[in-house]
């Protein structure tokens, strides 16, 4: 198997000693979707930036097509393409401008870089705002210009940070769209997100990142296997229920139930058969749930599992 | 249409100077373009001057008497140091709202010359300074400043003019890439301008100040310069003050731009 990126043991400190990467190693299949999925501060906006040649790593190796990135980071330069969460457009250009700039720092000839920028600002609908410059885009358009401006030279390994936060569902959807029409192509994607939805709709293989560390990795179908094949979702009528209901499930079976507000959340390893106890049990204790739901485990309660914390949306990085 | 090449092959990275050139150029447009569209960089750039002009000449110029010359033609060379001085915040400002927005980020992901991101940077900046001195040429010329040295001689002192601003600039980038954004940017280099600026022989003779100023003011590259511009356009003895202005820009391009590039590269 052929991998595009490999990294292995990369760490990444700041100034205040806050290490965004801690010993972070991951490979990525040629031609695959990989997602990095972790909270604010998981350090996922970091790892891109070491592999983008953007930073520098403070140890631990990585390559990208075979070429390492410190060594021979102008080879990994002139073969990859950064879209980054904070949309880097140059405002006072306009759309056709950015993409021509773009187009010739990536050693495209001017003529060249132009047509290409047309192409690609037809493709993202961006025609009709071509000659308007970028500061009177909206976060949608502007998104999809940043993602254009890393296509400009067919790089065959992109890197999408955070492609999708802030987008509207129908951006998100066209994005999606985008992007899996370049795998298909044959381009290698890796792909930083808080949406367990866009990882699981997207990628391949996840790596589950907290605090600079891969903690879990496997296809989104392992991921969840690893939570066994039922979840129990409890709505109880209040929260004070709920940790009542926790802390009876601990005594009594062991598990450690997770709480969302009012809701207690349990895997249920042997499946469907496990409830009528479990219901006996909450019955003699007097904690009948309102509602009760059984479902396959979603990519969030493997995300909650591991974590321990929800993935919450807000920033993350800035510079730094 | 395609999105990519279907088969990608692989692409051989570029080095060497003719793709710094091309770099610097594509950088240089893309901030010339943001200039003439910015109507804050272009106030700053040629309406405050015009301002200054027309302050001291009509409001303070009354007041402040010099020996041996019409004060309008004492204060010109003062101004086009202080423009292209002044100037040389918006090279701090620009390099900070790059890296503030991203840009720069891309830029380092980009397989381009890295050092052409400052060289761009400051060479648009020297574009526009040509554009300014002629600019408060002209205004000077209207408001009644005449050049006595001969027009080579005044050509020369722009010149030497514009070789000051090119190692400020670049100078100026260090605060750039220091500053957390482009407040700061600014606030930081107020205070390095105005005693330079305003403790100098530019606006009014230095012995006017009093003493413990007088050693400072007489020494600092900005009085320096305005000495030199002053001999080249009212007349006067010139190669001392042109060699001593000359060594103090080549002095300040030669430690600060390459203290700028390796910051740059550091500071990631």
């Amino acid at each position: 198997m052929a991998f595009a990126i490999e990294a292995e043991g990369l760490v990444k400190e700041f100034k205040g000693g806050i290490r965004a990467v801690d010993g972070l190693s991951l490979q990525v299949e040629a031609g695959t979707v990989f997602g990095l999925l972790g909270p604010n501060g998981a350090g996922k906006t970091t790892v891109v930036r070491i592999l983008t040649t953007v930073f520098l790593p403070d140890s631990g190796r990585a390559s990208v097509l075979g070429h390492d990135i410190v060594a021979d980071a102008e080879t990994v330069r002139a073969n990859i393409g950064l879209a980054g969460q904070f949309a880097a457009v140059d405002e006072n250009l306009t759309g056709l401008e950015n993409l021509r700039m773009i187009g010739q720092l990536t050693r495209l000839g001017r003529r060249q870089a132009i047509a290409r920028a047309n192409d690609l600002l037809q493709l993202f609908e961006l025609t009709d705002a071509a000659k308007r410059i970028a500061k009177t885009y909206s976060g949608g358009m502007r998104r999809r210009l940043d993602l254009a401006a890393a296509l400009l030279h067919s790089p065959s390994v992109l890197f999408l940070d955070e492609p999708t936060t802030g987008l509207d569902p129908y951006s998100r959807q066209s994005l999606w769209g985008v992007i899996e029409e370049l795998v298909n192509e044959g381009t290698t994607v890796l792909l930083t997100t808080q949406y367990l939805e866009e990882a699981d709709r997207l990628a391949k293989v996840i790596a589950v990142v907290d605090r600079g560390k891969v903690i879990a990795e496997g296809t989104p179908t392992e991921l969840k296997a690893t939570l066994g094949a039922t979840v129990i979702d409890l709505e109880m009528s209040s929260t004070d229920q709920a940790d009542r209901v926790s802390t009876l499930l601990i005594e009594k079976t062991g598990k450690q139930a997770r709480l969302v507000g009012a809701s207690v959340k349990l895997p249920l390893e042997h499946g469907p058969s496990q409830v009528r106890e479990l219901l006996q049990i909450l019955e003699v204790a007097g904690l009948m749930p309102e509602h009760l739901n059984l479902r396959e485990p979603s990519l969030d309660d493997v995300f909650l599992t591991l974590t321990g914390h929800m993935a919450e949306a807000s920033t993350e990085g800035g510079r730094k | 249409m395609s999105l990519t090449v279907t088969t990608h092959p692989e692409a051989v990275a570029q080095r060497g100077l003719p793709r710094f050139f091309s770099d610097m150029l594509v950088v240089t447009e893309r901030n010339l373009i943001a200039l003439v569209r910015l109507p804050q960089s272009l106030f700053f750039s040629s309406i405050q001057p015009i301002m200054f002009v027309l302050l001291f000449r009509y409001v303070f110029g009354g007041a402040i008497t010099v020996p041996g010359r019409a004060y309008v033609d004492y204060l010109m060379p003062g101004i086009f140091v202080q423009t292209v001085a002044f100037g040389s915040i918006g090279t701090a400002i620009g390099l900070a709202e790059d890296l503030q927005k991203g840009l720069i980020e891309r830029f380092r992901s980009l397989p381009m010359a890295r050092s052409a991101v400052l060289a761009g940077r400051t060479s648009a900046d020297l574009v526009r300074n040509i554009g300014v001195l002629i600019l408060i040429t002209v205004v000077g010329l209207l408001v009644g400043f005449r050049i006595q040295a001969g027009i080579w001689a005044f050509l020369g002192g722009l010149l030497l003019i514009l070789i000051f601003a090119y190692a400020l600039s670049w100078g100026f980038s260090i605060i750039g890439l220091l500053a957390p954004n482009t407040e700061t940017a600014q606030v930081m280099s107020f205070p390095l301008l105005f005693p330079l600026t305003f403790a100098s022989s530019a606006f009014v003779p230095v012995q006017s100040m009093p003493g413990w100023l007088q050693g400072f003011a007489n020494n600092q590259p900005f009085s320096i310069l305005v000495d030199a511009m002053r001999a080249l356009s009212n007349g006067g003895p010139t190669s001392a003050y042109v060699i001593r202005a000359l060594v103090w820009s080549i002095g300040i391009l030669v430690v600060l731009a390459p203290y700028a590039a390796s910051r740059f590269r550091r500071s990631f």
